[in-house]
């Protein structure tokens, strides 16, 4: 009796934690919007809140139908939400097309792009990554400021952290950060260029983004903590070589092209180990 | 259907989807930029688009090179930026021959600026320094940036306003016979680094008030650093630029600042302003062409007050680098569309030009002191958005066809042919204030261009809303660093002449050559100021006048401006184009005053000079 009294108990706790416990699935959609919400609303950064809301509603249009016709079920639109409103945030162009277009490569690639039942790229990065590539002349990537003051940055900075951190990604973030510090102090070394220069681009809010919600990508990162800190130090350093090549976009090509190689050799092991098992 | 199945066939689907959106990207991006708007060979320019233009200069006796301005040492890793602007150009007819003359500035201490004196037939003669308005780049005095005429005392003849890095100057126009430097006398600012300015008389009392717009702050002297802080503290959001001066005329050749007082107290870093009665409320409005950041459009308030009103239009949502404010009626139907350059570089930042075009609630409130206004951004839809990093801009009838076509020069830094500072440039743009801020953390540019040796564009209005790039048919061929353009009537021939300054460059004319058949028709306007004993009149350049032309069931509307494009003035006369007719209805003519204006039936192929009336009910033209 004392122990079916006490499991009441703990259904209760549970149920009362669960009230007032925020769904991890919802953490991130949570930050990005307060980020994009803080941002507009100090700066204006969005030319139109269509464009935004053109993208989100392509993302989340596009995830419903491919996941309800593929597998038969309505799926979660949180990923997707990410998806949309970070391609409306990082997409720059006076075009509306680009925004539906990112989206819907973005989550296409998804459904397409898929070993052994895993999704091998980040959405949002092969969306973006394929539009800075395709449609220079048309697109760029937010590669500017959201206002300058530093207590928003703080701000963003502290709570993407907490979040990362609840997740169990912050030392995703934490790697790439001190690697990015690192790589940008050895790449003024090698060009002569001060280190407050090649530092500059993670005070900006393209990095926030990055940091919080491209690397940290559950779905598209290695298994093992070791080994996702190993391949975000191989993201900074491809970067690295592709800033001293002056290619502006590096942190999205550079995820662009480890992360792939990262997810197949992450399959690949899982296989081997499962055979062996 | 197994789920497995059903699975395959949807991969199949999304596979397709996938690849038909890449290849979309790629389409639409070409397109975009593609030749659809852009004309190249075939018959000869003045065959197929009704005239050509053939770059003068020497032959005009015009040999101008601008020379680029260099500041303090602790700059000389970015003096290229920092020192990218000066090349100006103004037009006005100073000594009242008839003719329209210009004046040319230059940058570097020690150089002498020029005043083209049009001789009348077909040459210039360079008259600045025995009129005394050359020797004006001295350490102490800073350099220049630019210059408007403007007869501020009506005297009947232009003066002209000079604005450097520096300290700015006021000429008084003796009679067209020499210029004396009124400045400190008429209690001007001590020391401005201004690139834009103009005339206006925003209180309507006849006499032209003065506006001047600083870019870098005020206590800052470019050649003499006390700090390496001084850049803009944000790419986009900077508010720690110049300051800004609306110069009241009290009518006794002084002024006094009524900017902070009248509302407007911005400090964005201003490269362009442009006035004119944007809301149809009879006063002259501002619209300031901002560098890192939003445009600012202040709304008169009878005179009595201005408030920034550029958000709540449209024109003030989107921070970019503008660089060029110019206004034309590219629909022919009476409404006045702002044209903004901007900076667009393929694969970097993609900002766009500017065509802000006011929606039809401004016809609704026509005459009313609470007039608002929305406008929307036609760029795009009308071609026109894509100018490479663009800077001056002009609207004119280039082919007498009776649309407003628009010239835009172009290119930032054109240093070595195959490197580029744009990485470097876009890596420190993002920077957080701290870093940006400080021109000791730039990037060396090293002998770098950035966005140099562009091609220019003039893109032809075809009245209907499209705008074709005809620049290399028709011979604007130069990549030079193009600032200032201004448009005129150089060899009073019923067409109007490009004249373009380049930084470090060659001042260039390109003279026009349009095909015959094409009637034309020119207003050069003179206002009355005091004229009547119930009200005041107009300022005696009449600036700020607007001009509709009505003709075979079309109708144009012109503005008689100073400041127009990028550090330039355009001749003041209107000049209209009119294609095959050769008959107009009427012109009716709104003075700065409020006075209206009908001339019926004006005679085509001539220029009319037309006075304000005396009376103010029926308008009495004269001086035909």
């Amino acid at each position: 009796m004392a122990t079916e009294a006490a499991l009441v108990r703990d259904r209760a706790a549970d149920s009362r934690r669960r009230l007032l416990t925020l769904d991890n699935r919802y953490l991130p959609p949570l930050l990005i919007t307060s980020i994009l919400l803080g941002a507009h609303l100090s700066y204006g950064i969005l030319e139109a809140w269509y464009t935004t809301a053109l993208a989100i509603g392509t993302a989340i249009g596009a995830e419903l139908l491919m996941g309800r016709v593929t597998y038969g079920k309505w799926p979660h639109p949180a990923s997707a939400y990410i998806s949309g409103i970070s391609a409306g945030i990082l997409v720059r162009s006076p075009l509306l097309w680009p925004y539906v277009l990112v989206s819907l490569v973005s989550i296409t690639s998804k459904y397409v792009l898929r070993v052994k039942g895993r999704h091998i790229w980040n959405p949002t990065n092969f969306g973006v990554s394929a539009a800075a590539f395709l449609a220079p002349a048309t697109v760029t990537v937010l590669s500017i400021q959201w206002g300058n003051a530093i207590a928003p940055m703080i701000v963003i900075w502290v709570l993407g952290s907490v979040i990362v951190w609840r997740v169990g990604r912050a030392h995703i973030s934490a790697t790439y950060v001190a690697s990015f510090l690192f790589f940008s102090w050895v790449t003024s070394l090698i060009t002569g260029t001060p280190w407050s220069a090649t530092v500059a681009p993670i005070t900006g809010p393209m990095y926030q983004l990055f940091i919080f919600f491209m690397v940290t990508d559950p779905k598209t990162t290695v298994r093992a903590k070791f080994w996702q800190c190993v391949v975000v130090f191989l993201v900074a350093f491809v970067e690295m070589i592709l800033r001293l090549n002056q290619i502006l976009y590096a942190p999205f090509y550079a995820l662009f092209i480890v992360g792939p190689i990262a997810m197949l050799v992450d399959i690949w092991s899982a296989g081997i180990r499962s055979q062996e098992s | 259907m197994t789920p497995n199945q059903r699975q395959r066939i949807a991969w199949f689907a999304w596979t397709i989807v996938l690849v038909s959106s890449l290849v979309a990207i790629r389409v639409l991006n070409s397109q975009a930029t593609a030749s659809a708007h852009e004309s190249t060979g075939g018959a000869p320019a003045d065959a197929r688009f009704g005239f050509r233009l053939e770059e003068s200069a020497k032959a005009l006796g015009v040999d101008f090179v601008h020379q680029g301005p260099t500041f303090d040492g602790r700059l000389a890793h970015i003096m290229p930026q920092v020192a990218s602007m000066g090349a100006a150009v103004a037009v006005a007819d100073f000594d009242r021959d008839g003719w329209q003359d210009f004046y040319v500035t230059n940058s570097s201490e020690g150089s002498l600026n020029r005043l083209y004196r049009n001789k009348g037939d077909g040459t210039f003669a360079d008259v600045g320094a025995q009129m005394g308005v050359a020797d004006v780049n001295q350490r102490d005095t800073g350099v220049s940036m630019g210059a408007i005429w403007g007869d501020y005392d009506n005297d009947g003849w232009e003066d002209l306003f000079l604005y450097r890095y520096g300290r700015p100057e006021l000429f008084h126009n003796d009679q067209g016979t020499r210029f004396v430097a009124v400045g400190e006398q008429a209690g001007l600012p001590k020391w401005v680094n201004a690139n834009s300015a103009t005339w206006l008389d925003y209180d309507r009392d006849g006499r032209l008030d003065l506006f001047l717009a600083g870019y870098w702050a005020d206590d800052i002297n470019l050649s003499k650093l006390e700090t390496t802080k001084i850049m803009p503290e944000s790419f986009e959001y900077a508010t720690n630029g110049g300051r800004k001066y609306l110069l009241h005329n009290r009518g006794d050749g002084t002024f006094e600042d009524n900017a902070a007082a009248l509302g407007i107290t911005s400090r964005r870093w201003t490269l362009a302003v442009i006035a004119g009665d944007f809301r149809g409320t009879g006063y002259p409005d501002l619209f300031l062409s901002n560098d890192y950041g939003v445009s600012e459009l202040f709304a008169n308030r009878e005179g009595k007050g201005f408030t920034d009103v550029a958000q709540t239009t449209g024109v003030g949502r989107t921070p970019k680098s503008g660089m060029n404010a110019s206004v034309g009626d590219v629909f022919n139907d009476g409404r006045l569309a702002i044209y903004k350059t901007n900076i667009s570089e393929a694969g970097v930042l993609v900002q766009g030009n500017d065509l802000w075009v006011p929606g039809n609630s401004k016809l609704k409130t026509q005459n009313s002191n609470t007039g608002t206004v929305e406008y929307e951004n036609l760029a795009s839809s009308m071609g026109i958005e894509y100018g490479g990093w663009s800077w001056g801009a002009q609207f004119g009838d280039l082919n007498n066809d009776g649309a407003q076509d628009l010239y835009l020069t172009n290119g930032y830094i054109s240093a070595g042919e195959r490197s580029s500072y744009w990485y470097d440039f876009a890596v420190i743009a993002v920077g957080h204030s701290q870093i940006i801020g400080d021109a000791a953390n730039w990037p060396a540019m090293k002998g770098r261009s950035l966005s140099g040796y562009q091609r220019k564009r003039l893109w032809l209005n075809d009245g209907l809303g499209r705008f074709t790039d005809v620049a290399q048919v028709v011979g604007a061929r130069d990549t030079y660093d193009g600032r200032a353009v201004a448009l005129a009537d150089l060899g009073n021939r019923g067409v109007l002449d490009v004249i373009v300054a380049n930084q470090k460059g060659p001042l260039l004319i390109y003279k026009n050559t349009v095909a015959p058949g094409r009637h034309w028709i020119q207003f050069e306007l003179e206002g009355e100021p005091g004229s009547t004993g119930s009200g005041r009149g107009s300022s005696r350049s009449a600036i700020g006048a607007q001009v509709e032309l009505h003709w075979k069931n079309r109708k144009q509307v012109q503005q008689v401006t100073t400041a127009s494009g990028f550090s330039a003035q355009n001749q003041r006369r209107l000049h209209y184009g009119l294609g095959d007719a050769d008959a107009v209805d009427r012109v009716v003519i709104r003075w700065p005053s409020g006075r209206e204006q009908t001339i019926e039936r004006p005679a085509v192929d001539m220029l009319h000079h037309v006075k304000e009336p005396f009376d103010s009910a029926q308008g009495r033209p004269d001086g035909h």
